[in-house]
């Protein structure tokens, strides 16, 4: 049985009559066309399908559209203001932090998740918090520092 | 991707072009300087290794100096990570003397690229990338015999800069390519008498640059095959057999068909579910009901080496010197030694994917590829149809490693495409990727050797099953040596329970692992350490140098193992790029638990690119190589797959990584070679060796996990 749901996506109010049993990736990738969250497992052992649900990380894989209702969702696409980048999405430029590409929206967005909830993550933090993160081309070094710089950017300018 | 974004130019950004045969195309593409080649010109000999057997003569162009100025190269090969879309267009910008920023890369599109075997083997750089700079210095010089004209000078007094020529000792007469290639409507074959550029006027490549697909790929804008959807795509999901080698019994699809919107498609042994989104169609595939005959085998990655053993082919001398019985009465110290690797996974992030859409007697298919121009003719045979109709288009992709040759998914989606007659898109789960994936094989060496009583190699005999020849022949000083090889992962043996295939560095990793083994336990039975023993008996200046450069930067010295340290090296040739790795590595020896704590790589592959890219391939290397060495074993159970995600099969993760640092050793005077795969096959004989340093146990089986290094910690 449909129904309607009402949440924030990327700052904007949507409205969607789908099965609530659906899950959020495939709601996002296909009725609403945001390509940038990823497959990768369908378990939730990747990382690859990583949102942010009310400024947390979420497996979008394992998310129903219903557990989403009347919440802020946040996705790569949302991550830019017009041309500039977020200081995460240049940091991960800056420091050639990916490969295949496939995983980094994930990466990015489980990231911010934890920027979020502790603005200046220890080395050990930020390892344990993307451990469950995979990136098949093991770019992991790269990843890191990204999100090291990232955290200091952020933290000096206060976003 | 982003019109705006001049790096997005993968092929994908140009749906307006449709589908067009070549020459209608390259009509369109209009004016501006084009260097084509035809299959049969010597240069597109060597990119492609095709011969001609009397096809129609076809043409493809190089790249194209468009009125704009800008360049635009076209090749055949993929990007899946591994940096050509960046190290590529160094290489033409600096070449035609143009700053990196105008240079666009169209890659992987079969209608527009010039023909190609495939992405594999660490060959793009070596040989597309030369080829791409001989076309690019042909295009040169028509840019600057037409400005000879335009500024009426003699040719010799013009350079190049920023895409503007100039007459030397007149900065006035000055004309940019831009202007140069308007109203031209030049195309030139690739005859191969232009000269390239020496390396030391190189400006762009070698200078460490960062990726340009990086914005694209922050974003989400990076368009990967399941992010294409063309109007009225259908999803489809394929019933599977539960195991390898089973037959379909009996099928009932009637609770899937009671979902609203999904068709059901029943061609043979082909049944799949078809809907608008992926998540409904494998819902609908759940309420197939099936029943399968499962094949009784009773081969499982328990008992799959005696199987191995019992099943190899006739062997085939890859290399030999000497003679072995002479060489075996000269060694005063004799060592036997056998050693053992498990079946391993892609895993890819972005599993198999691929959209196929028909319209009229042409066929559209986008695909996670690494193979286009293979999957091109293969959809072409599939549907009777022309080659020419066919276009295979590849946007990025998600990963490859040697896994995505084979095209099977693209197969399955034209075959629907025909069928639904609707564009279907074929993505796999993961217990599908998990499933039919061609995995590294499981293989076993043999290998005898001896030391005579100054500690010098006398002999050398060694014999690999199944995991395929290269990097099998010795690279240390051996009088007398004889490499045997038996099967490999080219030849899709019965042997196996699934299929087989390359995977990053195939064969070597294996290969490796078995003869850097071998050297740590005659260096430690000479009680030399490994780094004086290797050197003793290299002859090879490039491999002493290599090792040279990855000690010095180590900085520690070696011992006679096992000193309890934990540091092991491992070097190896593969295929002209020298590797010497060094690590230090934690063992728990109560739980058999390994940490690698530093691993320093020194790599000589001549040329380098981009050295930033180099570092980066490198480090995923090493990373990557970890899985393997410890943790990466597919489980099975005759035809069963027992590891179908990422829970039960373990791949490197950010808590294991290394302290890393890599050493790019300068070698002027060769040309480039390959970046992509050499540095992962020290990785398992370098853990090992390590291993023995700190516990005085050798482990000869990977992956070495914590219960097979508790029982060489036991036999120690």
């Amino acid at each position: 049985m449909e129904r309607t749901f009402h949440f924030q996506l990327n700052g904007r109010s949507t409205v969607l009559t789908v099965e609530p049993d659906r899950q959020l990736l495939w709601v996002l990738r296909t009725d609403l066309a945001l390509t940038g969250t990823k497959y990768g497992c369908g378990e939730s052992h990747c990382g690859a399908c990583t949102v942010l649900v009310n400024e947390k990380p979420v497996r979008s894989c394992q998310t129903p559209i219903r557990a989403v209702d009347g919440k802020e969702v946040v996705t790569i696409e949302g991550l830019a203001r017009g041309d500039t980048l977020h200081p995460l999405q240049q940091a991960f430029v800056d420091n050639d932090a990916l490969q295949c590409g496939y995983c980094t929206p994930g990466m990015i967005l489980g990231a911010y998740g934890l920027l979020l909830a502790t603005p200046n993550p220890t080395l050990d933090e930020i390892v344990a918090h993307m451990d469950s993160h995979l990136c098949r081309c093991a770019g992991y070094r790269r990843i890191l520092a990204a999100i090291e710089s990232a955290s200091q950017i952020m933290g000096e300018s206060g976003s | 991707m982003s019109k705006k974004d001049p790096t997005a130019t993968a092929s994908v950004m140009r749906p307006e072009i449709g589908l067009l045969d070549r020459r209608r195309f390259l009509q369109l593409l209009g004016g501006g300087v084009t260097v084509l080649f035809t299959v049969g010109d010597p240069l597109a000999l060597a990119q492609t290794g095709r011969r001609q057997q009397g096809e129609p003569e076809d043409f493809n162009a190089f790249l194209r100096i468009g009125e704009d100025g800008r360049v635009t190269c076209f090749s055949g090969k993929i990007e899946m990570g591994q940096g050509i879309y960046t190290s590529l267009a160094q290489m033409a910008a600096d070449e035609l003397g143009v700053p990196l920023s105008s240079v666009d890369m169209v890659m992987g599109d079969t209608d527009l690229c010039p023909w190609d075997g495939g992405t594999f083997g660490s060959r793009s750089t070596r040989e597309y990338g030369l080829a791409l700079r001989q076309a690019a210095a042909e295009a040169k010089a028509v840019l600057l015999e037409l400005a000879a004209e335009r500024l009426a000078v003699s040719l010799d007094t013009l350079s190049v800069r920023d895409g503007v020529v100039v007459s030397r000792g007149n900065a006035a007469r000055r004309v940019s390519y831009a202007e140069l290639a308007r109203g031209q409507k030049i195309q030139r074959r690739l005859s191969g008498t232009a000269t390239v550029k020496p390396r030391n006027r190189h400006t762009v490549s070698g200078q460490p640059t960062a990726r340009a697909d990086s914005r694209v790929k922050v974003t989400g804008e990076a368009q990967f095959t399941g992010d294409i959807r063309p109007a009225g795509m259908l999803c489809a999901k394929i019933l599977r057999p539960p195991t390898h080698g089973a037959t379909l019994n009996h099928v009932d699809i009637s609770g899937a068909e009671r979902i609203e919107g999904v068709r059901v498609i029943e061609d043979g042994d082909l049944i799949a579910v078809l809907h608008e989104h992926p998540d409904v169609a494998e819902k609908a595939l759940r309420k197939v009901r099936a029943d399968f005959d499962n094949p009784r085998t009773r081969v499982d990655n328990s008992n799959i080496f005696d199987h191995l053993l019992a099943s190899a082919p006739e062997p085939e001398l890859v290399t030999e010197q000497g003679n072995l019985n002479r060489g075996r009465r000269l060694a005063v110290n004799a060592f036997e030694s056998r050693y053992y690797n498990h079946y391993v996974a892609h895993a890819p992030i972005e599993p198999h994917t691929a959209v196929a859409q028909i319209e009229g007697n042409k066929a559209t298919i986008w695909a996670s590829t690494q193979t286009p121009f293979r999957a091109r003719d293969a959809v072409a045979s599939l549907l009777g149809l022309p080659t020419e109709n066919v276009r295979v288009i590849t946007p990025f992709v998600g990963g490859g490693f040697g896994g995505k040759g084979r095209n099977q998914q693209v197969m399955e989606a034209a075959r629907l495409a025909r069928l639904a007659r609707r564009p279907v898109q074929i993505a796999w789960s993961r217990e599908e990727e998990f499933f039919f994936d061609s995995f590294r094989p499981a293989a076993v060496v043999e290998l005898r050797s001896g030391l005579d009583g100054d500690n010098r190699i006398t002999f050398w005999d060694y014999d690999v099953r199944f995991a395929g020849r290269r990097s099998s022949e010795p690279i240390y000083e051996i009088p007398h040596y004889r490499v045997l090889s038996r099967g490999s992962w080219r030849e899709g043996s019965e042997a196996h329970p699934f299929k087989v295939g390359a995977w990053r560095a195939p064969a070597s990793n294996t290969n490796v692992f078995a003869m850097e083994s071998q050297v740590d336990i005659m260096a430690a039975a000479a009680g030399v350490n490994p780094l004086e023993f290797r050197l003793a008996n290299l002859t090879d200046e490039r491999m002493r140098r290599v090792l040279g450069a990855a000690a010095e930067s180590f900085g520690r010295a070696f011992a006679p193992a096992p000193s309890g340290r934990g540091y092991g090296i491992a070097c190896t040739n593969y295929q002209g790029t020298y590797v010497a790795t060094m690590a230090k590595v934690l063992v728990n020896k109560r739980v058999g638990q390994v940490r690698v704590e530093r691993v320093v790589c020194a790599q000589d592959m001549g040329e380098v690119i981009n050295p930033k890219g180099a570092q980066q391939q490198i480090e995923g290397c090493i990373t990557m190589g970890l899985g393997y060495a410890l943790s990466e074993e597919l489980r099975f159970k005759g035809g069963e797959i027992l590891d179908q995600n990422f829970d039960t099969y373990q791949l490197p993760r950010f808590s294991w990584l290394p302290r890393i640092r890599t050493v790019l050793v300068d070698n002027p005077d060769l040309g480039p070679q390959g970046c992509g795969e050499p540095a992962i096959t020290p990785m398992g004989a370098v853990v090992a060796n390590a291993v023995f340093d700190a516990v005085g146990a050798r482990v000869y089986e990977l992956p070495m996990t914590p219960e097979r290094v508790k029982a060489a910690v036991r036999r120690s």
